[in-house]
C-alpha cells in the first residue's frame, strides 16, 4: 500500500518528498487513481449493502426482533435465541444430520472424481475420451429442480419406473421419499450423479500436467500400468486431493438448503432437516426471525472457524490455499 | 503412451472401456427416459412399457404444456432474467476485477478483503430478507436482478485473466493521454473477449437454473421464472391441477406433461451445452489457478 505511489510520482519527475502525511497521500492516489475508483464504486456499493447491511442486521440475533421496530429499537435479549436452540431437540439432530451428510458425501463424493479421471486419463482412444467427458459433465447443467423433480416421479410409490420396476421384480413397492432410511442415500447419490464429471476436470488438467518423461522412466524401469500408476500418476495428482480435501473438510458444517426442501417432508426430518433447511423453516416459513437469524449466525461462525482452520492448514501443507 | 500389448493390460483396456460405457449409461439414461415418456403413445406411457426408446408416437403431453399460459409467462420471465440478470452480472464482475488487477491501484489490497471476505462469513438468509424488504425490492423483478449481482469467484477469475494482459499496453495508452476508464473500454474489453464469454456462460447458466430466491421473494406468479413453476408441478404436484383439462385425460397424461415439462424447461441448455463445453472447462481451469 505505502510502495504504490513511488512508481508513478518518481516517473512523472516529481522528486519524492520524504515524509507525507496519510491524508495528502490519500488526495495524491485519489486523483491518480480516480477513474479506477469510479469504475469499482458500483460493485463497493453492492458489497456494502448487500452484504455488510446484512452483517449488522445479525444484531437481531441478539434482539427480540419485530419488523414493524427494526433492528436497532427492537429489544435486547442476549444470548436467549442460542440457548434455546441448544434446549431444543432439534440442536442434536440438525447438527447430526449435517456432519452424517458431508461424512457421506466426503466418503462417495470426494474419491468418485477422482477414481473417474484416473480411469479417463487410461483412455487413449481421443475420441471416446472426448464423447465421455461431454457426456459426464453434463448432469452438471441440469437444474437442481430438476435433478429432485426427476428423483420425485422416478421414485413415486404409484407410477414411478424404480417401483414400477420393483414390482416387474416381484419384490414390494417402496415409498422412498417418506422412509427415514432412503433419504441420505438418495442425497448422497444424486449429488454424485450431479458433480462427478465436472469436478473431475481439476483432476484431469492435474494429470494432463504430469512429465511425460516420468512415465517413460518408470517404464524403462519395467513398472507395470499400475505400478505407473502408483508411483506415478498418483504422486503427481496428490497436492491436487490433498487441497481439495482440506477445501471439502472447510465445509464440514455447511449443507445447501436447496435440494433437501425440494426433497424432504415431515417424515423424513428426523435425517433429512439440516441447520439451514431449519433456518429457513423457521425463519421465512414460521416468521421467528430472531431466532433463525441466531441460529444461522452460530452455524456460520463454526463455519469460518473450519475454513480459517483448514485454509491455515493447506497452506503450511501444501503451499496452496483460498486466500 | 502406447497400447497395452500384454493380456492382462488388453483385460485392464477392456474393463476401463466397459466401466465408461456404464458411466455414459447412467449419465444420460434419466433424461433419455425422461423424453421417451413424454413422446410416446398416452397409453403405452401409462401402462408402464416404456423402458428406454419411445413407444409409439404422440405430441399430446407437448400440446397440453403448451396450451398452459402458465408455461408462457414463467418462460418469458426466466429468459427475462437470464439475460437482463446476466448482463448486469458480468457489467459489475469486471468493472470490479479490472481495479483489482492492476497492481498500482491504491484501494487493490482493502477492496479485495472487503470482497473476499463475504465468501467467509454472511449475514445469513434473515437479515437478507429484511434488508430486501425495507429497501422495497420484495416482489419485484429486481430483486432477482440485484441480489447476487456479483459473484466473488467469478471476480476472482476475472481478475486472474486481466492480471495476465502485459502491463506495457496499459502504460502506452496512459502515454497516448486515455484514462483508465477509456483504456479500460478500448484496450482491456476488446482482448478479455474469452473471459466474458465465460462470465455471460456461468452467470446465465446460473440464472436459468435457480429457483430459490424467486420462491422467496417473489410470491406474484406473473413474476415466476420456469423453476419455481417446475417447483410446483413436479415437487408439490400442484400447478397443474388449475389448468384446462378434462379429468379423465388429466390423470392419463399428468406423468407424461411432468415428463414434457422437464424436457422444455432443460433442452435449452443441453442443446447448447457440448458447443459451448470448452468455455466452462476454461473457467474451471482459470479459477483453478488463483491469482
Amino acid at each position: 500500500m505505502q510502495t504504490s505511489i513511488a512508481p508513478s510520482e518518481s516517473r512523472a519527475g516529481v522528486p519524492l518528498p520524504k515524509r507525507e502525511s496519510a491524508l495528502e497521500r490519500l488526495r495524491k492516489n485519489t486523483s491518480r487513481d480516480k477513474f479506477l475508483v469510479l469504475l469499482v464504486l458500483p460493485s463497493v456499493i453492492y458489497f456494502i449493502v448487500f452484504h455488510y447491511v446484512p452483517m449488522y442486521g445479525i444484531l437481531m440475533a441478539f434482539k427480540d426482533f419485530s419488523p414493524s421496530q427494526g433492528i436497532w429499537n427492537s429489544p435486547w435479549v442476549g444470548l436467549k435465541w442460542i440457548r434455546e436452540f441448544f434446549d431444543s431437540i432439534y440442536s442434536f439432530r440438525l447438527i447430526k444430520n449435517v456432519l452424517l451428510l458431508n461424512l457421506y458425501g466426503l466418503l462417495w463424493g470426494f474419491p468418485a472424481p477422482i477414481i473417474f479421471a484416473l480411469l479417463l486419463n487410461e483412455i487413449r482412444r481421443n475420441v471416446f475420451k472426448r464423447v465421455v467427458q461431454t457426456v459426464s459433465y453434463m448432469p452438471h447443467f441440469i437444474s437442481v429442480v430438476v435433478i429432485a423433480g426427476m428423483t420425485i416421479t422416478f421414485l413415486s410409490p404409484n407410477d414411478g419406473i424404480v417401483n414400477v420396476m420393483l414390482d416387474k421384480l416381484g419384490l414390494a413397492r417402496i415409498n422412498f421419499l417418506s422412509e427415514v432410511d432412503w433419504f441420505r442415500t438418495i442425497y448422497i447419490s444424486t449429488d454424485v450423479w450431479a458433480s462427478f464429471g465436472y469436478s473431475s476436470i481439476l483432476y484431469l488438467a492435474a494429470l494432463a500436467a504430469i512429465d511425460p518423461q516420468l512415465y517413460e522412466a518408470a517404464r524403462i524401469d519395467g513398472a507395470s500400468r499400475f505400478r505407473q500408476l502408483l508411483h506415478v500418476t498418483l504422486p503427481g495428482i496428490a497436492p491436487t486431493i490433498i487441497i481439495l480435501l482440506l477445501l471439502q473438510l472447510g465445509r464440514m458444517m455447511s449443507v445447501g438448503f436447496e435440494k433437501i426442501i425440494l426433497l424432504y417432508n415431515p417424515s423424513t426430518y428426523e435425517v433429512s432437516d439440516v441447520i439451514s433447511s431449519y433456518v429457513y423453516r423457521i425463519g421465512l416459513v414460521g416468521g421467528e426471525f430472531s431466532f433463525a437469524a441466531a441460529v444461522d449466525l452460530m452455524n456460520a461462525t463454526i463455519n469460518f472457524a473450519l475454513i480459517v482452520t483448514f485454509n491455515w492448514l493447506s497452506r503450511r501443507l501444501t503451499q496452496t490455499s483460498l486466500w | 503412451m502406447t497400447h497395452s500389448t500384454t493380456p492382462a493390460g488388453r483385460l485392464a483396456d477392456a474393463v476401463i472401456t466397459a466401466i465408461m460405457l456404464f458411466v455414459i449409461v447412467i449419465c444420460l439414461y434419466p433424461l433419455l427416459y425422461v423424453f421417451s415418456m413424454s413422446i410416446s403413445d398416452p397409453l403405452a406411457a401409462a401402462a408402464q412399457e416404456v423402458w428406454l426408446l419411445p413407444k409409439g408416437f404422440s405430441l399430446n403431453a407437448y400440446n397440453l404444456v403448451f396450451e398452459n399460459p402458465d408455461i408462457w409467462t414463467a418462460y418469458f420471465n426466466t429468459l427475462w432474467y437470464t439475460v437482463a440478470g446476466t448482463a448486469f452480472n458480468v457489467l459489475m464482475t469486471i468493472t470490479l476485477a479490472y481495479p483489482l488487477s492492476r497492481r498500482s491501484f491504491f484501494l487493490r489490497g482493502p477492496i479485495t478483503f472487503l470482497v473476499v471476505f463475504t465468501m467467509l462469513f454472511s449475514g445469513g438468509l434473515i437479515p437478507t430478507f429484511i434488508l430486501v424488504n425495507n429497501l422495497g425490492l420484495y416482489n419485484t423483478r429486481w430483486a432477482l436482478i440485484i441480489l447476487g449481482a456479483i459473484g466473488v469467484w467469478y471476480v476472482i477469475i476475472a481478475r486472474t485473466y486481466f492480471s495476465t494482459i502485459p502491463e506495457s499496453l496499459i502504460e502506452s495508452a496512459k502515454l497516448d493521454g486515455a484514462n483508465d476508464i477509456r483504456i479500460f473500454w478500448t484496450v482491456i474489453l476488446p482482448l478479455s473477449k474469452p473471459i466474458i464469454a465465460v462470465l455471460v456462460l456461468f452467470y446465465a447458466v446460473g440464472h436459468w437454473n435457480s429457483y430459490f430466491s424467486a420462491l422467496i421473494y417473489l410470491p406474484n406468479k406473473d413474476l415466476q421464472p420456469l423453476q419455481l413453476y417446475l417447483v410446483k408441478v413436479l415437487v408439490e404436484n400442484t400447478g397443474l391441477a388449475d389448468s384446462v383439462m378434462p379429468s379423465e385425460e388429466k390423470s392419463l397424461a399428468i406423468m407424461q406433461i411432468k415428463y414434457a415439462i422437464i424436457i422444455v424447461a432443460t433442452l435449452p441448455i443441453l442443446f447448447v451445452y457440448p458447443f459451448l463445453q470448452k468455455y466452462f472447462v476454461k473457467g474451471v481451469m482459470i479459477g483453478a489457478i488463483k491469482g
